[in-house]
């Protein structure tokens, strides 16, 4: 049986168990009170808010995605202790503190606007006829506050307002459509899908198709690549590792 | 323990470490450790977790007994179904759509759009999802997608490459479909609005990656998978697609071999959905959950292998289902983040893995695997890793080298999600490096399927990370993104030709269970022992020793 163990792989699992299992209260030094939905629990001092209510014995199945801060499923609002404010954050990507106060928002209803892009011309007006309650903004930078990607909302918003698709796609590229914004907007505006359709309009007609990549899907839609594929694979693996390991590699 | 002072987010410990590396960066901007040959490539392959013993056995039941895969995966595919086959009422008909869709992250949306685009009505299309639409490892592919789209470049590069690095041992004719409709795809992604990053002249910005020759890496920032996403999944929601959140699917329904069907599990109030279709394309993404070998994941909550599960149940071949791929660069410091990716478009910008006396060890674009055993050897085996204040282990990634080669600014602009990541823990990744290990990423095997997605069984296609073949025995970086838009797109094409010819009545049964109980018991197979698993439980111990289940 010893060949068929690697210590060092045990020692990796060992090393990784707080990660890839429930936690064990035997290998915690720290501790720390937080109270999720007004109920007091104990719990290890370095985990997120995600991970300090799954250990306090929350299984989630809503207000949970990827849980690294890219999803946006698990907007969570919380007040830290001796603190009037109402905090906004991703549940996996803030630290749980002593003393915090937590609840999860399991989802967001927002209105969508259908369209078809491609009947739609590059126009400011655009994003006001779809969503004309982005006009309503009363900047007063409550979204920018609320946005757990420390995005400057509000101008993203103006730039909207203006129909500015470039500075709106740059500003708002980074969303994660968590929903936090639109919850807090006094005018209910929802920020996200505004973004969303400008950013699809800057895309297509801003940027649009670059000439190599038009002739490269032209070339191969003419079949120039075809001779030469088949070819390649067919080949052997012998043949395949020669070309392989003799292949020139462009410099950095 | 006494309590730990930190210096701009690092204990004072590791600061020791930390000034090391700075010594030795400017000598190492102009120094790269050579790539490693065939031979040293091997060698140092024997350390990687997937040829490490130990970690493997023969899968007893089902189409591919016999064959060697991790523990984690055969304890799954040797398991009890959820359901019983008289404990599920099939007469009632909940969804009846042509095209069944499970799994909505790239290769499933992408799917659903191109079967409307060749015909299909949005009312005869069904998507479910375990979570939320969306909620899918393709939304955290952070560095980028490959295609052949530089003159310099060519669709035969991208095979050699792709195939060189999964050990020759990719589906030749799945791989030729994969390297030859990039293009198209990086066309459709354009124009349905997605930004990607482009040159000064309006070319698309292409960099290089582990293994590839010629820059052909495309990327939205850091964000690129959750760019491609959200595009599609608006389009998909503007075309009015119907589609179910938090409906697992935990069965298949089958007639006389060919699948018909789905039982969807409401993952809220515990009740099911019955799906009869004419067509069925699983999307299920991979298995990072299931924690191979005790390794943390960058892999989202719901990768728990489910679709290959099902599948293999209704007798779907696999193929290089024993290759496992682990990241060579996950977070291993500060603790609330082990595992998580740091893409490997850092390295493709310059950043470099240095060990704990401020030495560059390893060519840092090799294939995964090679780099990621490099880290483990540098760790484990030559004792040069820096040890957290948790126990664990991890080599420096020199991150503030991508800004001496690239510029000031260019982390910003190229890496926010990173910045961001490490700044909630006071770290700045332009100033100090970042401590890295290998973590579990990628389920390289999979269902296997022909070019069109389409798998043995009559009536199930399979796209994206579930499936098997395109990527041999490692995939490369910027092939995954793409490999759920060609395939997603292939299958979603198919299945629209494929409903419009099946006319006939079909029945709906789990009658393919049978033989596979039969199987399961035949083999010893303990009866607690059930799949899938839909998520993985991080519940703390404490609590479930406690646990009284009334309802």
């Amino acid at each position: 049986m010893e060949e068929n163990k690697s210590p060092i792989m045990e020692r990796i699992a060992e090393a990784n168990k707080a990660a890839t299992t429930g936690i064990d209260a035997k290998d915690i030094k720290n501790w720390i009170k937080i109270y999720i939905m007004g109920k007091a629990y104990t719990v290890p001092a370095d985990l997120t808010i995600l991970t300090a209510m799954e250990y306090a014995g929350y299984k989630f199945v809503r207000g949970v995605g990827c849980r690294q801060g890219f999803c946006g499923a698990c907007a969570t609002v919380f007040r830290k202790k001796g603190d009037y404010k109402l905090l906004t954050g991703m549940a996996c990507q803030t630290r749980a503190e002593d003393g915090m106060y937590l609840v999860q928002i399991p989802f967001s209803p927002a209105e969508k606007a259908e369209y078809d892009l491609t009947k739609e011309p590059y126009e400011a007006s655009v994003l006001i006829k779809y969503y004309p309650e982005v006009v309503r903004c009363v900047s007063c930078n409550t979204c920018t506050k609320a946005c757990p990607q420390d995005l400057e909302v509000m101008d993203y918003v103006q730039a909207a307002i203006r129909g500015a698709f470039d500075s709106l796609s740059e500003t708002s590229f980074d969303c994660i459509q968590c929903g936090l914004c639109a919850i807090r907007c006094p005018a209910e505006i929802v920020q996200y899908n505004v973004a969303q359709l400008g950013r699809r309009m800057y895309g297509r007609y801003g940027q649009g198709v670059p000439d190599h990549l038009r002739k490269r899907v032209k070339e191969i839609t003419e079949g120039k690549f075809n001779e030469d594929m088949d070819k390649i694979i067919k080949c052997s693996i012998e043949e395949l590792r020669k070309i392989y390991t003799e292949r020139e590699k462009e410099p950095e | 323990m006494a309590e730990l002072t930190y210096i701009a987010g690092y204990p004072e410990s590791m600061r020791k470490d930390i000034e090391k590396v700075a010594k030795t960066r400017e000598k190492r901007t102009s120094y790269t450790p050579a790539a490693m040959t065939m031979k040293e490539r091997d060698e140092v392959l024997k350390i990687h977790p997937d040829y490490a013993p130990g970690g493997k056995r023969e899968i007893l039941v089902g189409p591919n007994k016999g064959d060697l895969a991790p523990n984690e995966v055969v304890d799954l595919l040797e398991a009890y179904p959820l359901i019983d086959q008289g404990e599920v009422d099939l007469s009632r008909i909940d969804h009846d759509p042509d095209i069944l869709i499970i799994g909505g992250g790239l290769a499933g949306t992408t799917a659903a759009l191109w079967a409307n685009d060749c015909g299909v009505p949005v009312e005869k299309i069904l998507l479910t999802n375990k979570l939320r639409h969306g909620d899918a490892n393709s939304i955290m592919a952070e560095g980028g997608t490959q295609a052949a789209d530089r003159q310099v470049d060519s669709i035969m590069k991208h095979y050699i490459d792709t195939i060189g690095g999964g050990h020759f041992a990719n589906k030749p004719d799945v791989a030729r479909t994969l390297v030859e409709d990039a293009p198209l795809i990086m066309k459709w992604l354009c124009e349905l609005g997605a930004i990607f990053d482009r040159e000064e002249n309006g070319d698309l910005a292409e960099k290089l990656a582990g293994g590839l020759s010629v820059k052909r890496m495309h990327s939205c920032r850091d964000y690129t998978g959750l760019e491609e996403f959200r595009v599609l999944r608006d389009e998909f929601r503007t075309r009015q697609i119907p589609y179910l959140e938090h409906y697992p699917a935990i069965e298949l329904l089958t007639e006389a071999g060919r699948v018909t069907g789905a039982v969807l599990w409401n993952l809220e109030t515990g009740d099911y959905k019955i799906v009869r279709a004419k067509a069925i394309i699983i999307a299920t993404g991979g298995y990072g959950r299931l924690h191979i070998r005790g390794f943390p994941t960058t892999n989202h909550y719901g990768a728990t292998f489910d679709g290959v599960v099902l599948a293999y149940r209704a007798g779907a071949k696999l193929r290089d289902i024993d290759a496992v791929q682990y990241h060579p660069t996950g977070a291993a410091y500060p603790i609330q983040i082990v595992g998580y990716l740091l893409t490997e478009k850092l390295r493709g910008s310059g950043a470099q893995p240095v060990n704990a006396d401020g030495e560059a060890f390893v060519y840092p674009l090799e294939p995964r695997d090679v780099e990621a055993a490099s880290i483990i050897r540098e760790c484990y085996v030559r004792n040069k890793g820096v040890t957290t204040p948790t126990g664990l282990r991890g080599v420096w990634l020199d991150t503030p080298l991508i800004e001496i080669k690239n510029g000031n600014g260019y982390i910003e602009k190229a890496f926010p999600g990173m910045i961001r990541m490490y700044k909630r823990y006071d770290i700045d990744i332009r100033k100090d490096p970042v401590l890295v290990f290998p973590t579990l990423h990628y389920q390289n095997g999979g269902i296997e399927t022909d070019p069109d997605g389409r798998t043995n069984v009559e009536g199930l296609w399979v796209a994206g990370e579930v499936s098997g073949g395109v990527h041999g025995k490692n995939r490369l970086m910027g092939n995954s993104t793409l490999d759920c838009l060609v395939f997603g797109r292939k299958a979603g094409m198919s299945t629209a030709e494929y409903v419009k010819t099946q006319k006939g009545e079909r029945k709906i049964a789990l009658d393919h269970l049978k033989p596979y109980v039969q199987q399961l018991q035949a083999a010893g197979v303990k009866q607690t022992r059930r799949a899938p698993i839909i998520l993985p439980d991080y519940r703390g111990k404490a609590v479930l020793a406690r646990v009284i289940d009334v309802f």
